[in-house]
């Protein structure tokens, strides 16, 4: 990391209106400024996850077929064990709730080396370790963190989401799920849905309404949901796609321990929004690296079956390279940010980054698999053809986690300062 | 790893901004295209660089604080000369020596902090070769410090010349570099889109094998790399488009804010609160990539840049003119010269097309 010392700041002198014009002085360090290069602790860090990752991938058994839960969950979770036994499990989480600290530079490249090694995804362990975990790392009691982080690090339970509802999607404070309680005990009644690994899971985050009179954001609660409970009913979706990535998942009387409730009752909206302070800005580096991949192949592809001859492909897949390159530089930008707030002290989300790269993220990825479309010709018609099935998968992306609209009334309102709707 | 912005380039940046406050605001610019006449709604120039928010609130330029505008007297084709003070003082401030060694008497900097002040440039609209002059400084006697005004003609890419009667000299880019005298080069004057940009076009040669110049001409041979010049060029445009995008990015979330129907500001209906976002989505992708460029001064990510800034240049033009409305379509608006400049710089030095095709090739 370069840190330039505050005595080299330059000598700027400028003009007064109507006085005569000094030249810019300037007195700058060497090196460079504005610095994409990596340091070398950095570079050493990504040599030895290089390094092992080259010994252990191939010993990796292949990927189960997607329709079948349970062996996903078991080969999701050896492959977050074999993470923990080599010290890379919460490698962004902080020390003190049993993970490494790493700087968001070291979560980029970490993210950046498995992808482009073709390790496993984070998958069934998505939110265990993005998710609940931070949450409870930040908010829980010592007793509930010892309960629950160690058995997330180990690739051991699975956790689930439980926030949004049939009737609160892009409005999420609007949910409506009842908790009451009765002695030691929340009985739970209500609905969630879009809740993904729901099948496999061994603990739902989830956000109940316990003060139905107090305004919309000040009544609900965060509780730990055993997903064994009774009374709990879930229902897998099936996506366009054919697959079933998410449930409903129907809450009938479930018993909810009090203890298992993070923070305080009616402060679940604040506990939950304390984990986006754990976004660095690296939500889609795996994904970022994976599109530049794809369109590479792309483009051999094409060179291959001829479309290559056509001007109108040809000049798309060189815009596409464009894109997605300038995302690739807008994560670093991101995550720089976020490693500066964070050497200050702060915690501060990249949020003017994020949302910016979502947008444009989201639609870009619509736009590589529409030209994987003009690649595949009649072909893309064939669900054998992968890039017919990421071409369905890539319809979701700006829907899932916070709408195109949405996204742009938040770049709107809250960077661009222009008023509320009425 | 380290991207972003130090504490000296954002001096440096603040310094430009303060110059071009001082010499070239918005009011200049508006008396400038509208020939005589005060500012109407012209904004002020914000702080369409940073990555804060944008403050657009501000209300229109103070039209007493500039001096005269840029562009002077009239040429051929209607065209106008520039204003060769104002181009000396941006040599005095080091606009063009910039990069030049500190005991050649440059301020010894990077592409990086010349990319800074040609947004700042681009951003107010500043007329003129600016990327021809910049770098032929240290190539052409008197581009460094402002005394000469050097324009540029790419015999590859074949665009017009921009401010040729206002020019000492011309930057002749083909297979090798050289320069000739405006005169000397065989070009007629087009009345040009941009109303600050007065345009040339050269003439094809007479056979394949002649030059630029006409008969018998041949330029003056420079030691200098085409290839380097061509890149940094577009990449120097490509700030300049930048700075375009975050100005009219600014004039139209100040606009939104202040314009009132139906009884509420129009930036407080979707409709219009969603073109003002993609127009920041726009403009801060495109300025990952050209900063990002600079850094690297790789020429996979300078067309990838000239590419985004393109297109963030022309459409958040076109955006800032559709929330303009009515008066978007006037000359009385400051957005048309955005749309004009945008158009001009799009099709100079890497284009869509050539940028396009190349990225393609090195997939």
């Amino acid at each position: 990391m370069l840190l330039l010392p505050v005595l080299l700041l330059p000598v700027l002198l400028f003009r007064s209106p109507g006085g005569r014009l000094p030249l810019f002085r300037f007195r700058f360090p060497g090196g460079r400024l504005m610095d994409l290069a990596y340091s070398a602790e950095e570079e050493d860090f990504r040599a030895r996850l290089r390094a092992w990752l080259a010994e252990v991938l191939p010993k990796l058994p292949p990927r189960p077929d997607p329709l079948d839960w349970p062996a996903r969950r078991a080969h999701d979770m050896s492959w977050q064990r074999a993470l923990y036994d080599a010290g890379y499990a919460g490698l962004h989480w902080p020390a003190e709730a049993g993970g490494r600290g790493a700087t968001p530079t070291q979560h980029l490249i970490f993210l950046e080396e498995t992808e482009a090694a073709g390790a496993p995804y984070v998958g069934a362990g998505f939110v265990g370790l993005l998710h609940a975990g931070p949450t409870i790392a930040a908010e829980g009691t010592p007793e509930q963190c010892e309960r629950w982080l160690p058995p997330i690090l180990r690739g051991e339970q699975v956790w689930c989401q439980g926030f949004s509802e049939p009737d609160a999607g892009s409005d999420l404070a609007a949910l409506r799920t009842r908790a009451v309680r009765d002695g030691d005990d929340y009985v739970v009644t209500g609905a969630k849905i879009w809740t993904s690994h729901a099948e496999v899971a061994d603990w739902c985050e989830l956000l109940v309404r316990t003060d139905p009179g107090a305004p919309r954001h000040r009544g609900i609660t965060w509780l730990a949901m055993p997903m064994d409970a009774p009374g709990i009913t879930v229902r897998p979706l099936r996506t366009l796609a054919g697959s079933t990535e998410f449930a409903e998942v129907f809450l009938d009387e479930v018993r909810v321990p009090v203890r298992n409730r993070v923070g305080a009752e009616n402060d679940g909206w604040r506990v939950t929004m304390v984990t986006l302070s754990y976004e660095r800005g690296t939500a889609f580096v795996g994904e970022v690296v994976a599109c530049r991949r794809t369109l590479r192949l792309l483009a051999r592809r094409a060179r291959e079956n001829g479309r290559w001859d056509d001007p109108a492909v040809r000049r798309e897949l060189g815009r596409l390279n464009a894109v997605f390159t300038a995302l690739w530089r807008l994560t670093q930008w991101n995550v720089s940010e976020a490693e500066h707030s964070l050497r200050r002290g702060g915690t501060s989300v990249p949020g003017l980054g994020g949302s910016v790269f979502k947008l444009r993220y989201s639609h870009a990825r619509q736009e590589l698999y529409e030209a994987a479309a003009q690649v595949l010709g009649p072909q893309a018609l064939d669900l054998d053809e992968e890039w017919t099935r990421g071409r369905l998968s890539s319809l979701s992306y700006t829907i899932a986690a916070g709408t195109s609209q949405i996204q742009r009334n938040i770049v709107a309102e809250r960077i661009l300062g222009l008023p509320k709707g009425r | 790893m380290d991207f972003r912005l130090t504490e000296d380039q954002e001096a440096l940046r603040r310094g430009m901004r303060d110059l071009l406050t001082a010499r070239f605001d918005a009011s200049v610019l508006h008396r400038t295209a509208a020939g005589t006449g005060a500012a109407t709604d012209a904004g002020t120039r914000t702080d369409a660089g940073t990555r804060t928010r944008v403050d657009a609130d501000a209300g229109p330029g103070d039209a007493a604080s500039g001096g005269g505008g840029l562009l002077r007297g009239s040429g051929p084709g209607g065209a106008a000369a520039l204003d060769r003070a104002l181009w000396r003082e941006l040599g005095a401030a080091g606009v063009f020596s910039l990069r030049i060694p500190e005991d050649s008497g440059g301020a010894g900097l990077g592409l990086p902090e010349a990319v800074l002040l040609f947004e700042e440039a681009g951003a107010a609209l500043l007329p003129g070769p600016l990327a021809a002059s910049h770098l032929a400084a240290g190539l052409v006697p008197g581009a460094a410090d402002g005394t000469a005004i050097v324009t540029a003609v790419d015999l590859v890419e074949r665009g017009p010349v921009e401010h040729l009667d206002s020019a000492e000299t011309v930057l002749v880019l083909g297979d090798t570099v050289g320069t000739t005298a405006p005169e000397a080069l065989a070009a007629e004057p087009v009345r040009s889109l941009d109303p600050l940009s007065p345009l040339h076009r050269v003439r094809q040669p007479p056979d394949a094998g002649g030059g630029p110049l006409g008969a018998g001409g041949r330029p003056e041979p420079l030691e200098a790399d085409p290839a380097v010049l061509r890149r940094r060029a577009a990449l120097l445009t490509a700030a300049q488009q930048l700075g375009s995008a975050g100005r009219t990015l600014a004039l139209a979330v100040g606009h939104a804010r202040r314009r009132e129907q139906f009884g509420q500001p129009i930036g407080a209906f979707q409709a219009v609160k969603h073109l003002c976002a993609e127009m920041l989505v726009r403009s801060e992708t495109a300025r990952s990539m050209v900063y990002a460029a600079a850094v690297t001064e790789d020429y996979g990510d300078i067309r990838a840049a000239k590419l985004l800034a393109d297109d963030a240049a022309v459409q958040n033009a076109r955006d800032c003119l559709q929330v303009h409305g009515g008066m978007g379509f006037t000359w009385e608006a400051e957005v048309h010269l955005h749309v004009k400049r945008a158009w001009l710089r799009a099709g100079q030095w890497v284009t869509a097309v050539t940028a396009e095709e190349e990225l393609a090739t090195v997939l």
